[in-house]
This record gives structure tokens, C-alpha cells and sequence, in this order.
């Protein structure tokens, strides 16, 4: 790996860590289509800055964007509140007029010079390492890794300055209300966090990865914990672990490193999905599997005890008679005889069943309800 | 230059004004119920998710056919659309999480594909990332069939499914009680939405797509309380929009259609959200206006009235500085006499001297009846 990789790495794994910070809050306040929303209106600033100034690498622009970040927000809640349009239709409407107006700007009056949709819309990596940071002659590297070095360590210092009140704000806003938390604040600070967020990574990696990026890592954590800390950790990195995957595998296939990123991102999740311990489909058959076989168990116990004893029990209390009675099918009877058998609440004799003392108790217990 | 010449001349522009316009009318239409249901960000996930599936349709049949890519985008955006549904349904992941979840990496993936596809040595690709934002220049008179055959489909079906639809649009509770397959319509209805987002797609382009989905149906409803002149208003303002959208971008160089579609269709919600009648905002301000103005009329009335009860005969004058008192500070009183006197109601028998009218009792009892403590004054 030479010097040159290991800078887009580097800048990849910034960008991870700085999207992947705001993304829990995002997730767990259901905003992550804010996200998609801000990650494209941030070109309109980066578009009215760049007519103002003139000049694609002044930190005006990043400004501008994060202005325009906000007034998204802000015109999403107007829409909102004249209670006309739905919450989602107002994300829906407001975005993309904002995003065509950028486009047309762009294509009517600034065709000439590097500011080209498709690369803000998709970005690439590829070429971060080549704009330098050049201060007093001396190269200190790409200044894409300044630049989100910059907005990492913000993100980093809103995150651990206001911890307290975005965790209170996000969990129980009420509270966070009467206890005078001002949450109006907190979601207007955050919403600052993932514009600026958004703006300076939009230059390096697009907005799409943006979206991913602030919403893959954190998702996925969602399914492994339940404690803010840990997933905040955890999206860190799955962020990175993500970053790294998509590099090799663009390597590989010599294609969008944005793309391979998101695309290793979504495989994480995937495999989460299915696989998570608590939470993942797998587990969740499985869980579900056993709770039907632990349920059948007791129900067999009650049966038995009801009819243990009594006239009738020869024939209620055979394996035969479980078919009719409880309406399993016989392999699904046969399989939970012999579960009870092995955990010692019935015996077996020539398919009559009769109920141990442990079984006894079992029925016992799970009629009172425990 | 008159009409006629105009169409007849540019056979482009007709053409495309008519994909641009049957666009309108089918996404429009089906986006009622993608926003009566709260869905509206459902159609920007699945035209992102149908990027990869344009681009594997691609390489798959190496052909660049637009019914081969547009079942390719039906495909990945359906599959996208069943992943947020089962997301949502087996975790605790919220619907917004998993559809920026989905939009996110399958755009991503498609990227990835594509960039793939791009730079492998015999590609013949050059025209694939049309898709991202859309040519309607480039529209073909076969496109434009495929786009209203399959349209035309998505529509039929709607109408076949009407009562359904509707139903589970505004009481899904309801619809499933009376042992309708509520998931199954569900599905159908979202698949409709995967059609009229495909069509869209070489047109308008996958991220921009989702607009025409949301816009004219959220112009239409503040027109109207019905669903069936909803879809009808939401068919005609997304033609609208196409046609519009489609004529303006055909005049500029360098315009892609779909951003101007859409601030096309942003302007008819716009035009719609301040001057539809009864929901408007400029209705609203002027219904407020005149509540007030009801509101103060009926305020001096009433301070007449009590006053008067205090005097032998009803029609006795007051200055107009105790009706200002017991006005409370809301202001304007003097006007409002003024329009109290047009109307009759009262009258000023000499100098900032004020009396009802005979009219104006009978119109402060009428007023007042409802209120909780004022009496029909007693006459003497």
C-alpha cells in the first residue's frame, strides 16, 4: 500500500467516524430521510456561496451550505405546521425543489468551471489525495483530511459537550422540555452538525455516501445494543470497518469507491440482520421455535394432570390421543413427547404417558401463572 | 410562431411532451395514495434502489432496450421495497431508518456497477448514467409506447382495485377487520408506485424522481376532499408539470429535464398551498380577517346592549370612550361603529354619542343568544 492509498483510507475512515457521530441521533430521533434531504440542499448553498465568492475552496461555501442545510429544516417544519402537507410529504416537496434548483443553476451559469453535479451527487475519493494542503510552501497533505479532520473534531466536541441533553432530548423531549433543556436548541444544533457534516463530505465521497454513511453504521449498531455508548462505539466502527471493506473492494473491481463503500455497508447490515444475537431473523426463528416447543411442553403437563387418575385416562393420556385433543400433528406431537421426556416431566410406556413428579409441578405452576 | 406549426415542426418536442405529459398523469395519480398513507419518501427510496437494476439488466442482456432496462429498475425498486417492509416489520428499526437504509446502499451498489461496467474495455454503456438525472430528449417514440402501455396498466389495475385502495388508504384497521388481504393490497399497491416510478425514470432520472410522485398529489389535495377528483387533479397537475417541464428544458442547452419537471410541479404546489380555496393559506388569512371582524362587531354590540340595560329605554346613547373601556384594549372601535352604521345597527345621535338602532338590539340578541350569561333585555 503506498502513501497514496493510505491517504484516501484515511480520509475515508474520517469521513466514517465524522457522519457515523451525528447518524445515531438521527436514527434514533427518526430523522435519517433529514439526511438524504440536507445531504442534497447543501449543493444550493455550495452554489449561491460559489456565485458570491467565486472561488470553489473557500470555507464561505461551507457556510453557505450549512445555511441552506438549516433552511431545509426550516422549511420542512413551515410546510409542517400550515398542516396542509404531512410531515414526510413536506421532506418530500421541499428537497428536490431546493436540489433542481442547484442542478439548473449549475448547468445555466457555471458550466465552465469544476462544479459538476454528477461529481457532488457521487463524489470521488480517487481524487482527494491530489488537491494538497500547501501552507508556507510546505505540502502537509490532502486538505480533504483537513477539512474533515476539522468537522470531526466539531462533531466530536458538540457530542461530548451536550451529550447529556441530546441523549434526554432524544429519549423523552417532554422532559427534556419542563426540565428546561430548550430541545428546540439540541435539534437545531444537530441539524447544524449533520449540514456542515454533510457539506464537507460531499466533496470528497458524494451526498449519497453521505446518506449511507450516517445511517448504515448506526442502523446496524441499533440491532447489537441497547446502550447509547456501545452504539455510538459500534457505529464508529462498522463506519471504518465499512470504509476499509469498500476501498479494497473498489480496488478489486476498479470501480466508485463511494459506491463499493455503501455497498459494504449494506452487506454489514445484511449480515446483522440475519445474524444479530438478540435481534437478527435467525435468532428471532429460533427464539420463536423454542418459546412453541416450551409452550407445548406445559400444555402437554396440563393435559396429562386434567385426565391423570380419572376413568378416562387410558385413552386420554396416549400419545395417539394428543392428535385430537390438542390438535398437533403427529410429528409435532412425537417431537414434543420426547422433549418432555428428556427433560424429565413425563414417561413414556407403549405410548402411554403419564406425568413425573417434575411434570406435575410444571403444570402446576405455569395454571397458577407465574 | 402559432400552435400549430409548433407541434408540427418539432417532432421531438412532441414526442417528449407526450412521454413527459402520460408520465404526469400516471405518477401523479397513484402518488395520492402513496401520500394519503404517509408513504411520500417511499417512492425516493425505490427510484434510488432502481439503479442497480438498471445496470445489471444491462449487463445481463448487454442491450440497452428500455423495456429491458425499465423491468430491470421494477425489479431492484420491488426488492427494495420488500426489504424496508420486512426490516420495519422484524426489527426496531423505524420506517425512515430503512428507507434512507435501502435508498442509501442500493444507489451506492448501483453506483458501484456502474462505474464497474463503465470502465470495462468492450462496454458500450455510454448512455447508462442518463438515468441519474434523466434526458427526456433522448425520449424515442418506442419509449414513449412503453411508457404509456405499462402506465396505462398501472392505471387499469388502480381502477380495478378502486374500492380496495381506498379503503385501506383511510382506515387500514377497517379494511383488514372486513378480511381483506390488507398485506397483499399493500403490496400491489406499492408495486403500482414501482411502476410509475420505472416509467419516470429515463425522463425524469432516479434522484429526482420522487418528486413527481409527491408534488401533484400534494397540490391536488388542497383542492379538494375527494379522492376520486384528487387523483383526477393529480393526473392533470403532473401533465402539467411534464409538459411544461419538458417544452421549458427542450428551449435551453444544458437543461436536464428533470430538475425542471419538478420546479414546474414545485410551483403548482406552490400556487396551490397559498390560493386553493377553503385549505389555502390566503384563504385561511382571510377567514381569519373576517372572524375577527365578526368577532370586535359582535364585542361592541354586546357592551351596547349591557349598557343599555341600565336605562329605561334600550336605544339610549353612550360616549364612545365607555364602549373603549369596556372594548379592552382590542382597539378600533371607532371603525367599527363606522361599519355598525352602514350596516344599520346603530347609530350616532350627536357627537362621539352612540345608540342602537332598533335593527342593531335585534341583531346583539341574535348574536349573543348563544353566549353564556347576556339575557334578552327587559323592556321597561
Amino acid at each position: 500500500m503506498n502513501s497514496y492509498q493510505l491517504e484516501i483510507l484515511l480520509i475515508a475512515a474520517v469521513v466514517a467516524v465524522a457522519c457515523a457521530l451525528p447518524g445515531v441521533f438521527l436514527i434514533l430521533r427518526r430523522m435519517a430521510m433529514m439526511s438524504d434531504a440536507i445531504s442534497h440542499t447543501v449543493l444550493l448553498g455550495i452554489v449561491i456561496g460559489f456565485f458570491l465568492v467565486g472561488d470553489l475552496g473557500s470555507p464561505l461555501l461551507i457556510f453557505g451550505a450549512a445555511v441552506t442545510g438549516l433552511l431545509t429544516v426550516v422549511l420542512v417544519e413551515v410546510l409542517n405546521r400550515t398542516r396542509l402537507v404531512k410531515e414526510d410529504a413536506a421532506i418530500g416537496l421541499v428537497f428536490p425543489a431546493l436540489f433542481s434548483l442547484a442542478v439548473i443553476l449549475i448547468s445555466r451559469f457555471a458550466g465552465d468551471v469544476h462544479l459538476d453535479v454528477d461529481a457532488v451527487l457521487l463524489g470521488e475519493l480517487a481524487f482527494a489525495p491530489f488537491d494538497r494542503l500547501v501552507i508556507g510552501g510546505v505540502d502537509i497533505g490532502p486538505r480533504a483530511l483537513y477539512i474533515m479532520g476539522g468537522i470531526l473534531a466539531l462533531n466530536m466536541l458538540f457530542i461530548t459537550l451536550f451529550y447529556k441533553e441530546l441523549k434526554l432530548a432524544t429519549f423523552d423531549a417532554e422532559l427534556a422540555a419542563t426540565l428546561g433543556f430548550a430541545p428546540a436548541a439540541i435539534h437545531y444544533g444537530l441539524m447544524s452538525i449533520v449540514s456542515i457534516t454533510a457539506v464537507g463530505a460531499f466533496d470528497a465521497v458524494g451526498s449519497i455516501l453521505v446518506v449511507a454513511l450516517m445511517v448504515a453504521p448506526p442502523v446496524t449498531a441499533y440491532l447489537l445494543t441497547d446502550s447509547l455508548p456501545r452504539m455510538i462505539g459500534l457505529s464508529v466502527g462498522i463506519g471504518v470497518a465499512g470504509a476499509a471493506g469498500g476501498y479494497w473492494l473498489a480496488t478489486v473491481l476498479d470501480a466508485s469507491i463511494a459506491g463499493s463503500m455503501a455497498t459494504v455497508l449494506g452487506l454489514l447490515f445484511g449480515i446483522t440482520f440475519l445474524f444479530a444475537p438478540e435481534r437478527g431473523l435467525v435468532s428471532l426463528a429460533r427464539r420463536r421455535s423454542r418459546q412453541r416447543y416450551s409452550f407445548a411442553q406445559k400444555a402437554l403437563t396440563i393435559h396429562l394432570l386434567n385426565h391423570q387418575g380419572l376413568p378416562e385416562q387410558a385413552e386420554e393420556c396416549h400419545m395417539d390421543h394428543l392428535q385430537e385433543h390438542l390438535r398437533w400433528d403427529a410429528p409435532f406431537a412425537e417431537q414434543v413427547v420426547r422433549l418432555s421426556e428428556r427433560a424429565g416431566y413425563v414417561q413414556s410406556q407403549s405410548g402411554e404417558l403419564r406425568l413425573t413428579e417434575n411434570g406435575r409441578m410444571l403444570a402446576a405452576e405455569a395454571m397458577v401463572g407465574t | 410562431m402559432d400552435l400549430s406549426t409548433f407541434f408540427n415542426i418539432d417532432y421531438t418536442l412532441r414526442t417528449v411532451a407526450l412521454g413527459a405529459g402520460i408520465l404526469g398523469i400516471v405518477s401523479g395519480a397513484l402518488g395520492c395514495f402513496a401520500v394519503l398513507r404517509k408513504q411520500s419518501l417511499v417512492g425516493d427510496a425505490m427510484s434510488h434502489a432502481a439503479l442497480p437494476g438498471i445496470v445489471l439488466a444491462f449487463m445481463l442482456t448487454r442491450s440497452k432496450s428500455s423495456l429491458v432496462l425499465v423491468l430491470g429498475a421494477a425489479l431492484a425498486g420491488w426488492i427494495g421495497m420488500l426489504l424496508i417492509i420486512n426490516i420495519v416489520r422484524y426489527t426496531r428499526i423505524k420506517e425512515d431508518g430503512a428507507l434512507a437504509l435501502i435508498l442509501s446502499v442500493f444507489f451506492g451498489f448501483g453506483l458501484m456497477l456502474l462505474t464497474y461496467v463503465q470502465r470495462l474495455p468492450d462496454a458500450t454503456q455510454a448512455g447508462l448514467d442518463k438515468f441519474l438525472f434523466g434526458q427526456a430528449a433522448a425520449l424515442l417514440r418506442q419509449d414513449v409506447i412503453i411508457i404509456g402501455v405499462l402506465g396505462g396498466l398501472a392505471l387499469l389495475v388502480m381502477g380495478l382495485f378502486w374500492k380496495e385502495f381506498k379503503l385501506l388508504s383511510f382506515d387500514h384497521e377497517f379494511g383488514a377487520t372486513l378480511g381483506l388481504p390488507a398485506r397483499a393490497l399493500d403490496v400491489l399497491l406499492t408495486s403500482l408506485l414501482v411502476i410509475a416510478i420505472v416509467i419516470g425514470l429515463q425522463a425524469v432520472g432516479v434522484v429526482l424522481m420522487s418528486a413527481l410522485i409527491v408534488a401533484p398529489a400534494a397540490a391536488a389535495r388542497q383542492w379538494t376532499d375527494r379522492l376520486s377528483v384528487m387523483v383526477a387533479l393529480a393526473g392533470f397537475f403532473g401533465a402539467l408539470a411534464g409538459v411544461t417541464g419538458a417544452a421549458i428544458s427542450s428551449l435551453g442547452a444544458g437543461l436536464s429535464t428533470g430538475p425542471v419537471i419538478v420546479l414546474c410541479a414545485s410551483l403548482i404546489v406552490l400556487f396551490s398551498l397559498l390560493f386553493a380555496p377553503n385549505r389555502g393559506l390566503v384563504w385561511r388569512w382571510a377567514r381569519q380577517q373576517r372572524n375577527k371582524r365578526t368577532l370586535q362587531d359582535t364585542a361592541v354590540l354586546s357592551a351596547m346592549m349591557t349598557l343599555a340595560k341600565q336605562h329605561d329605554t334600550p336605544y339610549h346613547a353612550h360616549n364612545i370612550n365607555v364602549l373603549r373601556v369596556m372594548n379592552l384594549k382590542r382597539g378600533g372601535v371607532q371603525r367599527t361603529l363606522e361599519v355598525l352604521e352602514a350596516e344599520g345597527l346603530v347609530a350616532e345621535q350627536s357627537d362621539d354619542l352612540w345608540a342602537l338602532t332598533p335593527a342593531g338590539l335585534e341583531a346583539a340578541q341574535e348574536r349573543t343568544r348563544f353566549g353564556a350569561q347576556t339575557a334578552p333585555v327587559e323592556m321597561a
